[in-house]
């Protein structure tokens, strides 16, 4: 079936259709990673969007559903170059077809990528419409198109309600470390998952409780402190923040989450609240942006945003760069900081943003990209431990 | 960390002579790196043997050796030129083993020189087997676990501890006889049992088996402050057990999910951390297919032939960024060349698949083996880019020149299932394509992934190919079926054929549906930020949009504000016997000169391991296959003003009448004048307008009429096809017999032109290169070979200026020289081949193009041979130019080519001489004195003798008379002679002492027992008349080749050694070509 992508400007793709069979309007954004389509799909902080694969060839090795990083794909519609018909793994469960007809999410395959991320590129992220509509008429979509907006999304995406994820207490319980990973094939033909290779070498987190706030986090996150021995406590976004201090949590961790920071007025102002005491806390992207906005900064939209596994960020107190991987189209606005309240720890080595904060006098650090990774570069997932190690210090 | 200031003066070690496994990347990544080193105000000095590479020019290196690799050689230099640093890690093994023996004597330090980039004691860990390994087991990254054992039980236990199956291999046997696979306990017994008693020392290995896991490299950089970035990973088709060099390669990875991914690359940087790595480092993994356990295989602590495909692969200049590094940057303050907006700390994303295929050379080895085993075989590589996995195929197989277009080229449809299934078990070049014919025969993915291992996406793909050969076979060719086709790449004369219609309905039907070409770019970045940097691959739209101009990153801006005009310079595609380095030598060369004059330079190539293929030596880079539809593509929207085809080889060459009938003016030297050089009729005509002599011959299509044409000139005779580079298919026949087995082997591929047959003379082979504004002709200089007739002139060693001939033959030469090249009407290059006979000079071969010769001649001539060309191409005379037209002053030194071989690679190839090349490289003796030169020759080309002082002759009879002579002068330097039993008796006879050794067939000891001892420094075997079928000579040859006794074929070569053994002195005298 043909399918169409349609544009703010008035650019019109056509494609195939794939997925789900199903009309949407969403704002349009590109990633260029190369590998993790599936962790890209399910990264809640792609609610309100349609993304765009810069890779061509997506859907490889099917869908592996340990991989996911949510419960369900967030975005609103998939845009490839080419969908692979078959799916090549050895944990393949469904193939990517069927994961987004599963899941109502409808795409557009053979369109040129190239072509569509140059117009992101040079003309800034823009809201477009995926139809199998032939006769579709641009001026009556047009309004619609500007109307939209990803609105108070995080409040779709959290979780309804607060649960715990015990730590691990012996390593084992981790899978094999990835250098040591051996093959089990009774176990895997008895239907036994292969354990996914650890990095987690310590349990330094041991004994201790995170609160995670969830914004639209992704499961690694909560994952990469419980494979370290820390017990998370995972709380909805909207959770008033007297009731976390309440639960006397030894560190708090804010997630990544989709849309415009700014939409979350009551979560900043209860992120202000957190703020003032004195546990620890770390954050990832719109936790990041969102510390910053309750402690008087400001952020801005980036033209067409971050999405991809290849940006290097420097850290500022070591000198060194990592790969991260990164998704976001906000950043937090270095020139209006105060230096009394936080100060840049970490900066996009391509183009001079903002990729973290540390907070003057305070237990609490922010980054823009994701440690957590999953799609993307390991590099970074040593924060953790700095966030551990910084609870152990200065925690109670 | 800014640069370090203490380092001033960096010599960098090339890697020498072009073999198998080291070949012309070596060239780009040092040529990339001696300019990184420049801009930075650094002082370089560059040895490298190799005279036909970039990298030895002068205006690439402020000094530059030819000369041989060997440490005393580089300890010389060093001691004359007192470098404060060097850098070894660009020349490849060579150049890295060199430079860690003069770090491990001390000379390095004795002499105040620092090892710059990666230190010497990450290189031993790196490359020590058993330091490697214990490193990597301290930071939990695996290697395939392994054990020798003297008894069964051990061996038994061991497995028990790793899994079955293993691999063993006993320890000191020929060819690793007596190994095996064992899969359970009995075939582990068995094997074990014959392993122990095969093996000399009792030993046998036990490694666990991973053939069959997927096969992953990554290309990593680190600099000194520890930052580390993946420039790309790259995956092979082929599993492991062939060599990634022999392997359809894919870049990047396709059927690995993200945590497989990022599990090995966080590997790879943890590897290079821990190695403290600083610069390019590759980094080889299996992969368990159906699991996630992994095994470092290999680290290579320097660039490669797998980093310079990864710098094509994704625009990420390795080679420069690690000389940056290794002179004190940190990836952060290096900035990206392409984009100019992003830092070298960053990694390059593809919204591309790049496929790579090894050119190999059983082309040229007909009696080689095919298989691909874990010994690398081919001599290069072509790469190709397209937004889909089929279509990167498809353009890197019509790449290829191999006469090959698509899956159906290499035909096994005569096959029935189960002798396919059987075929699918033989690894070797063409297994794609019995893939492809498992796939129409109706075997199922499955059961292909279970006999080959290839990983169902790849069998699906090639299915895909299948099901489109079928499509437009069966189907009417719908508009939509036409796309289709195009986007994965099948070209326009492949559906011509497989619809039965024309080739020009195809291509009319495409134009008329706007089925054409676009062009991307190579961005680094997925065109997440703006590039400007001009390196385009091609790709069919699938769809149209509605603002059409953004499918297309080429823009009239890209290349320069449209006042310029225009030239296509035609690369000469993937490096292989007869065409190497030295075509893209002349290839750049000419672009630079162009580019010098004021035009827009453009290349289309296909190799990615050259310097053409740099993205910044022309203004606009295609990386496209070389066939006319592809150039037309290019010529559609660049309407060039001219091609110039005569500086890339035969695969230029070849191109001529399609860009003529593409209205694109060839440059220079015109079609029908290439046309009347190599069309028999033609050139006799014109031979008989300007009186130059030419051995008798004819033109036929039959073995009959072969026959006939032989017969009627008298044997022995040349046979060989028209329009072939380096001797394809040329052979010497003596009989009727022979006759027929030669004219079956070239009439095997369709020839479009005849054959000739020709008297064959026996003489002295002389070379020119010259270049003739179409008025004056220019000669640098005259060479002369050492072997006589008959003996490829690519495989021939070659002295300049010609030793043994007079005033009278050089005049001779220089003027038929000017005649022919005016009859001719060249403009530009001419290579010209000749036979002397007494004071009869006789014409052999012309082509009105460049040579293997002119890199090395424009070298010591100091002539700028390929500049001159190109000027005069634009119009300029000679004497413009500033030279005196006619033969030019003798250089003050001798330079003599050696031609370098690969024999010990390629199992079962023929490696005795004759009139087809074999040789893969070559390499350059410099000196005032004769002699030494030659003596720098053999040791350049690695014959380093006396080892043991004891030598082999079996030379045939007509030959006995010159071994007599030959055999006196290795007494005379004290060598003990060894003979089979007529040469023996004739050396004795004439009073050579020589010691009779028995033939293979007699008792023991016999000549092989005596190779195989490895007490032997050379073997003279001259084969019989015309191609050698005993047995014997042929396992003599193989056996002396591949326990590393050099051997000598010719009776010429031989004498030219002992020649140069009777000068061989321990203080060379150093030549400084920059200063020549």
């Amino acid at each position: 079936m043909k399918a169409f992508l349609i544009l703010e400007d008035g650019t019109v793709f056509a494609g195939t259709h794939i997925g789900a069979d199903k009309e949407i309007i969403s704002e349009i954004v590109f990633n260029t990673s190369m590998a993790g389509y599936l962790e890209v799909l399910t990264d809640p902080s792609y609610a309100g969007q349609a993304v765009c694969m810069t890779y061509p060839l997506i859907g490889n090795y099917g869908i592996c559903r340990d991989d996911c990083e949510s419960l369900k794909p967030w975005p609103d519609g998939l845009i490839v170059r080419e969908l692979s018909r078959v799916s090549s793994n050895f944990r393949n469960d469904i193939s990517i077809q069927q994961f987004l007809e599963e899941n109502g999410v409808p795409g557009i395959a053979g369109i040129d990528t190239r072509a569509l991320t140059k117009i992101l590129r040079e003309k800034g992220t823009m809201n477009g419409m995926i139809t199998t509509d032939e006769n579709f008429d641009f001026e009556q979509i047009k309004p619609r198109l500007q109307a939209y907006t990803t609105g108070k999304v995080v409040e779709k995406v959290t979780c309804g309600e607060r649960y715990t994820i015990k730590g691990v207490t012996d390593l084992a319980q981790n899978g094999p470390l990835s250098g040591a990973a051996r093959f089990n094939k009774e176990a895997y033909a008895k239907g036994q998952r292969e354990p996914k290779p650890s990095l987690v070498r310590e349990l330094n987190g041991a004994g201790l409780q995170i609160a995670l706030l969830d914004f639209g986090a992704k499961a690694n996150i909560a994952h990469s402190l419980a494979s370290r021995g820390c017990d998370v406590t995972v709380y909805p976004a909207l959770t008033p923040a007297s009731e976390i201090i309440a639960a006397a949590p030894d560190g708090i961790m804010l997630s990544n989450g989709p849309g415009d920071p700014k939409e979350c007025d009551s979560i900043i102002a209860e992120i202000r609240k957190l703020y003032e005491t004195e546990i620890p806390i770390f954050a990832i992207c719109l936790g990041h942006q969102l510390m910053a906005l309750a402690t008087g900064a400001d952020t801005y939209k980036l033209k067409y945003g971050h999405r991809g596994g290849n940006h290097p960020v420097k850290d500022l107190s070591t000198g060194r760069v990592y790969i991260s991987s990164q998704n976001h189209g906000y950043v937090v606005d270095t020139d209006k900081l105060d230096p009394k309240i936080a100060v840049p720890a970490f900066v996009n080595v391509n183009d001079g943003t903002n990729e973290g904060l540390s907070y003057t006098g305070k237990n609490i650090f922010t980054v823009q990209f994701h440690p957590e990774a999953c799609p993307g570069p390991q590099d970074s997932g040593y924060l953790f431990d700095r966030f551990i190690e910084m609870i152990r210090k200065g925690g109670k | 960390m800014p640069k370090n200031p203490n380092v001033k003066r960096v010599m960098v070690i090339g890697s020498g002579p072009i073999v198998i496994g080291q070949a012309a990347e070596f060239d780009y990544a040092g040529t990339q790196a001696c300019r990184s080193l420049k801009e930075e105000g650094v002082e370089v000095i560059l040895v490298n043997s190799n005279p036909a590479t970039i990298m030895t020019d002068r205006d690439i290196a402020d000094k530059v050796y030819i000369e041989p690799l060997t440490v005393k050689v580089l300890e010389q230099i060093i001691e004359k030129e007192k470098p404060d640093s060097i850098l070894p890690t660009l020349g490849g093994q060579a150049g890295l083993n060199l430079g860690m023996e003069l770090e491990e004597s001390g000379f390095l330090a004795s002499h105040g020189v620092k090892l710059l980039g990666t230190t010497a004691a990450t290189i031993r860990n790196a490359e020590g087997r058993q330091e490697f390994k214990d490193l990597m087991e301290r930071i939990g990254e695996p290697c395939a676990a392994s054990m020798v054992v003297e008894n069964v039980q051990d061996g038994i236990d061991f497995t028990n501890t790793i899994g079955y199956p293993v691999v063993l291999r006993p320890a000191y046997t020929l060819g690793g006889s007596g190994g095996g696979i064992a899969h359970n306990q009995v075939e582990l017994e068995e094997i074990l049992e014959n392993g122990l008693r095969l093996s000399r020392v009792g030993q046998v290995l036990v490694e666990r088996c991973i053939a069959g896991w997927k096969e992953i490299e990554y290309e990593v950089m680190r600099d000194s402050a520890g930052n580390c970035i993946t420039v790309c990973n790259m995956e092979n088709i082929d599993p492991v057990g062939v060599h990634t060099g022999d392997s359809i390669v894919v870049a990047p990875s396709q059927t690995l999910s993200d945590k497989e991914y990022q599990m090995l690359r966080t590997s790879a940087l943890n590897i290079i951390s821990e190695l403290q790595i600083t610069g390019g480092c590759n980094v080889q993994f299996a992969l368990h297919p159906t699991s996630f356990e992994y095994c470092v295989i290999e680290v290579n602590p320097r660039v490669s032939r797998s980093s310079a495909l990864a710098s094509k692969a994704t625009g990420y200049p390795i080679a420069k960024v690690a000389a940056k590094i290794a002179l004190g940057y940190t990836l952060d303050e290096i900035k990206n060349a392409i984009t100019q907006k992003t830092y070298a700390s960053f990694e390059p994303t593809l919204d591309y698949c790049v496929v790579k295929i090894p050119r190999l050379p059983f082309d040229k080895f007909l009696t080689a083996k095919r298989t691909l085993t874990t010994q690398m075989k081919a001599t290069g590589e072509v790469m190709s880019i397209c937004d889909n996995f089929e279509g990167a195929l498809m353009k890197a197989i019509r790449s290829l020149e191999q006469h090959v277009d698509c899956l159906q080229s290499y035909d096994f449809s005569a096959l029935s299932e189960e002798d396919l299934r059987e075929r699918l078990h033989v690894v070797d070049d063409q297994r794609i394509w019995v893939i492809a014919e498992a796939i129409r025969k109706g075997i199922s993915y499955e059961d292909i992934h279970e006999i080959t291992q290839i990983d169902i996406w790849f069998i699906d793909k090639i299915a895909i190919l299948v099901e489109m050969e079928q499509a437009l076979q069966e189907q009417s060719l719908t508009v939509e079926l036409l796309r289709e086709a195009k986007r994965i790449e099948f070209p326009d004369q492949v559906i011509a054929r497989l619809t039965g219609k024309a080739e020009a309905d195809i291509k009319k039907m495409r134009y008329d549906n706007g089925i054409e070409a676009v062009y991307k770019m190579v961005d680094t970045c997925a065109a997440e930020f703006a590039a400007s940097t001009p390196y385009y691959y091609s790709v069919f739209n699938a769809e149209s949009i509605s603002s059409p101009s953004e499918h297309i990153d080429v823009n009239e801006a890209a290349g320069g504000d449209g006042s310029r005009k225009k030239v296509l310079v035609l690369g000469s595609g993937p490096i292989r016997i007869g065409q190497g380095i030295e075509f893209d030598y002349c290839s750049v060369h000419a672009t630079w000169a162009f580019s010098k004059e004021g035009y827009e330079t453009i290349i289309i190539n296909n190799n990615p391991e050259t310097v053409s293929t740099d993205f910044d030596i022309a203004d606009k880079l295609y990386f496209e296959p070389l066939t006319p539809e592809d150039v037309e593509s290019i010529v559609n929207i660049e309407h060039p003003d001219g091609a110039v085809v005569q500086f890339g080889g035969q695969t230029a060459i070849k191109l001529t009448e399609s860009l003529m009938k593409m209205g694109v003016p060839i440059l220079g030297t015109k079609a029908e004048d290439v046309d009347a050089a190599e069309d028999r009729e033609l050139f006799d005509r014109i031979l008989e307008e300007t009186k130059i002599p030419r051995a008798a011959g004819g033109t036929v299509y039959t073995a009959e009429e072969a026959k006939e044409v032989a017969n009627r000139l008298g044997y022995p005779v040349l046979v060989r096809p028209s329009y072939v580079l380096g001797g394809q298919g040329m052979q010497i026949a003596i009989s009727d017999a022979e006759i027929e087995e030669f004219m079956a082997i070239i009439n095997r591929i369709a020839q479009d032109h005849p054959i000739l047959v020709d008297k064959y003379l026996m003489g002295k082979e002389i070379e020119v290169d010259a270049v003739c504004d179409g008025t004056d002709v220019l000669i640098p200089g005259i060479m002369e070979h050492i072997e006589r007739t008959g003996v490829h002139s690519g495989d021939s060693i070659s002295v300049y200026p010609a030793p043994t001939i007079g005033k009278l033959i050089k005049d001779k030469i220089a003027e038929y020289t000017r005649r022919l090249a005016k009859a001719l009407h060249v403009k530009g290059l001419i290579n010209i081949q000749f036979i002397a006979q007494g004071e009869d000079v006789y014409v052999i071969e012309v082509n009105p193009r460049s040579s293997r010769t002119v890199p090395y001649i424009s070298k010591v001539t100091g002539i700028p041979i390929v500049d001159l060309a190109t000027q005069v191409i634009l119009g300029r005379t000679i004497r413009e130019l500033g030279y005196e037209p006619g033969l030019q002053p003798e250089a003050q030194y001798y330079a003599i080519k050696m031609p370098v071989f690969s024999f010990e690679k390629i199992r079962g190839a023929e490696i005795s001489l004759g009139p087809e090349m074999k040789s893969t490289g070559e390499c350059l003796g410099i000196a005032k004195d004769f002699h030494e030169a030659l003596y720098k020759a053999f040791l350049g080309a690695g014959v380093n003798l006396p080892k043991h002082k004891q030598i082999i002759m079996t030379v045939k009879d007509a030959d006995k008379g010159e071994a007599i002579e030959i055999g006196r002068r290795f007494e005379r330097l004290g060598y003990t002679i060894y003979a089979t039993r007529s040469t023996a008796a004739a050396l004795n006879e004439a009073g050579v002492k020589a010691r009779k050794v028995n033939k293979i067939s007699q008792e023991s000891p016999t000549v092989m027992d005596l190779i195989l001892g490895h007490k032997i420094d050379l073997v003279i075997d001259t084969p019989t008349q015309g191609r050698d079928k005993s047995r014997d000579g042929f396992l003599i040859r193989r056996n002396a080749i591949e326990t590393g006794v050099y051997c000598i074929t010719a009776m010429d070569t031989a004498r030219a050694l002992v020649t140069s053994l009777e000068n061989a002195s321990n203080q060379l005298s150093l030549v400084d070509i920059a200063g020549l």
